[in-house]
């Protein structure tokens, strides 16, 4: 992962509440078995509609994104992690988040900024009023700005998480400090397996 | 040993912990990963890229679901070359990395959630994870299942272990008796209907009650599979004689003397009485009725015998706003009968309500009545033992003799990444548990039930109550 410290730029804002992962990438794009190109699934049955604000050609180019409440519950697919980040993305902001979806993001390095429904309304109104406005999201100084417009917010981001940004560690990488500790955790435990449960062919033998 | 009181998830984790560094979240051992053709291959890669292996092959098992097609023609000849190459990337992981795959042609091979629990590789205390999010399910046995995405997959395929902040906990009890033709699909649409889908973000649930208590583990399956449709991260019910009754003879689990010394180790996944949760509610069973989904969020419930909402009833002028706009996509006027709304397929199936006991309560409204003429219905098996035992009773025949389609199983129309889809703009009523836009395929409108009422809808063509086909 990449270390992020602050992200700098255009901002579009969606204005919708629960927009799920099956919004944010439909089905019928996680068949791929690559992690990249999810960029065009973004959003894709929306943008069929050239109202919509991705289609608007004064947000193109935009990285960040301003969302209403619930952003990214339902299913645990990070695929909509990756299409929000290979479209261009680099956060997200809004009022609350799914729970996997939250997680999914801080092991890509895409950094979700929680401000409460009345910052985003602000934000969301500052955007409109000027469009071309920059949107800093400092990770560091856990704050949200629009310099232009003086406009100054801080949100909250567990440590562990933003020194994981900061740093760009590796997940696996972390625990795997704590190997020894693994190891002798499973000398004493007493969980099953699945050995003997299968023939050799690999059916479960029946009882 | 501290003696203080534990809840049951308490006692779970308490059991994994692996270590606690010092402000870092819980270093958590993983007993069991499940693994599918979807959320699998990058993790896969990623191994790879880093020169990885997988840590215990003995802990991960794999199945095909999400992209099969269910008719025996489509899964000889999978047309959708993306869907064969990511079975293709699968069937080639496991090889390479030495894990055991049900694949499409075994008899064992089901949506996940179904094998784990029925093969009794499920079991009290456990835990248990997926790339997949309906992994709650597993929760049913008092075990700790939670979905978790890609990066975490490969985690887990690493480490078996995964960093994890620790949850809060949430009781919700129901109590007293269910009235007739409500079902544990009701007791969980309704709950989410009460407590919103983000009710429980953060939080394991734990259900129990008399209510709960008094289903089959079928039920308790269905109800804590939909635990994230509330937002939780899991959801758990105590392990009782059910439990283990349900766990006597199966495959994975222990026989004989072994068996018994199992099942005084599970009967300790219990909450201690005093044991203390950050939040509770309490629903009453009496009050329940069966449910349906009127818009694109599993909260949005309402009776059968109710109509469909008016936008302008509701004082929050953001519900008021997400009301217009399911609406309209659900192509939906306010004031509406729900039992006048026509709806043009039935699906029954899906990791929510597949099992035997599903099938065999659709097939009870079903048997001797004809599909009406406008739906197609289809009945999807969640597994292959699912679909032989159904045969085995005579199922298969009743729905085939109502003009139901028999289909082999996997995850079907629950998701739009399979043949089975809705046409954009068509109406069906689910046993699944989802009804986002478009989750069933494109422009389609989703409205999730339980089985019985599904059965009874697709008779009448139109959404109905069991008693309704019977009378
Ligand atoms: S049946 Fe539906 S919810 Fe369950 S695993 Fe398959 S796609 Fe997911």
């Amino acid at each position: 992962m990449k270390a992020v410290h602050v992200i700098e730029g255009r901002a579009v804002p969606l204005e919708r509440a629960d927009v799920d992962t099956d919004q944010i990438i439909p089905s019928d794009w996680l068949k791929r078995v690559e992690r990249t190109g999810f960029g065009r699934g973004l959003f894709s049955e929306w943008r069929d509609d050239p109202t919509f604000v991705l289609n608007d050609a004064q947000f193109a180019g935009a990285t960040v994104l301003v969302a209403g409440p619930r952003f990214g519950t339902g299913s645990s697919r990070e695929h909509a992690v990756w299409a929000l980040m290979d479209y261009g993305f680099e956060t997200v902001i809004a009022p609350s988040f799914g729970d996997i979806f939250r997680n999914n993001s801080s092991k890509q390095g895409l950094v979700i900024a929680q401000l409460s429904v009345r910052d985003v309304e602000e934000l969301v109104a500052l955007i409109h009023e000027d469009p071309s406005r920059l949107v800093v999201v400092d990770v560091e100084s856990l704050q949200v700005e629009v310099p232009e417009a003086g406009w100054l917010r801080s949100f909250i981001l567990d440590p562990m998480t933003r020194e994981r940004l900061l740093n760009g560690w590796d997940d696996i990488g972390l625990t795997l400090i704590h190997e020894g500790e693994i190891t002798s955790f499973e000398s004493t435990s007493h969980a099953p397996t699945l050995t003997g449960l299968f023939d050799d062919a690999g059916h479960v033998l029946t009882r | 040993m501290s003696t203080e009181p534990k809840t049951l998830f308490e006692k779970v984790w308490e059991q994994h912990v692996v270590v606690e560094p010092k402000g870092e979240p819980t270093v958590l051992y993983i007993d069991l990963q499940l693994l599918h053709e979807v959320t699998s291959p990058q993790a896969f890669e990623g191994l790879r890229l880093a020169g990885r292996k997988v840590r215990r092959t003995d802990r991960c098992i794999a199945t095909v679901d999400h992209n099969v097609p269910t008719t025996i023609e489509g899964r000889l000849h999978i047309v959708d070359q993306i869907a064969a190459t990511q079975i293709a990337t699968l069937r080639k992981n496991c090889a390479e990395f030495g894990i055991e795959l049900y694949d499409v042609d075994s008899r064992e091979q089901g949506i996940v959630h179904v094998i784990g629990p029925e093969l009794g590789i499920t079991k009290p205390g456990m835990t248990i994870v997926c790339g997949d999010s309906h992994t709650s399910t597993h929760g049913a046995f008092g075990a700790l299942a939670f979905g978790i995405g890609t990066s975490e997959v490969e985690h887990v395929l690493a480490t078996q272990t995964l960093p994890q902040s620790t949850p809060k906990t949430f009781r919700i009890s129901v109590e007293g008796e269910l009235p007739k033709g409500v079902t544990a699909k009701d007791i969980i649409l309704a709950i989410i209907g009460q407590i919103g889908t983000d009710g429980a973000t953060g939080c394991v649930v734990e259900y129990a009650g008399s209510a709960i208590r008094a289903l089959s583990m079928e039920g308790r399956m269905t109800i804590c599979n939909m635990s994230i449709e509330a937002g939780a991260r899991a959801g758990l019910v105590a392990v009782d004689e059910t439990t283990i009754e349900y766990l006597r003879g199966r495959a994975g689990v222990p026989a004989g003397d072994d068996f018994e010394e199992a099942t005084a180790r599970w009967r300790s996944f219990i909450t201690d009485d005093d044991a203390v949760f950050d939040q509770t509610v309490t629903i009453s069973a009496a009050d329940l009725v069966p449910f349906v989904t009127w818009g694109t969020n599993p909260a949005q419930v309402v009776s059968l015998d109710g109509v469909v909402p008016n936008p302008a009833d509701f004082a929050d002028p953001d519900v008021a706003s997400t009301t217009e706009r399911s609406l309209t996509y659900m192509g939906l006027t306010a004031g509406t009968r729900i039992k006048e709304i026509p709806v043009d397929v039935v699906f029954i199936g899906s990791c929510t309500n597949s099992r035997i006991e599903d099938l065999r309560a659709a097939a009870a409204v079903a048997r001797g009545h004809r599909v009406a003429a406008s739906v197609r219905a289809l009945v999807v098996p969640g597994s292959h033992r699912v679909k032989s035992q159904a045969e085995s009773e005579g199922l298969d025949q009743v729905f085939l003799e109502a003009g139901f389609e028999w289909r082999e199983p996997g995850c079907s129309m629950c998701l739009g990444m399979n043949p089975d889809q809705l046409s954009p703009g068509q109406r069906s009523a689910s046993t699944s548990n989802r009804n986002f836009e478009g989750r069933q395929g494109r422009g389609g409108r989703t409205h999730l039930v339980s089985p019985v009422v599904a059965a009874a809808t697709a008779i009448l063509g139109r959404f109905a109550t069991p008693d309704e086909v019977s009378s």
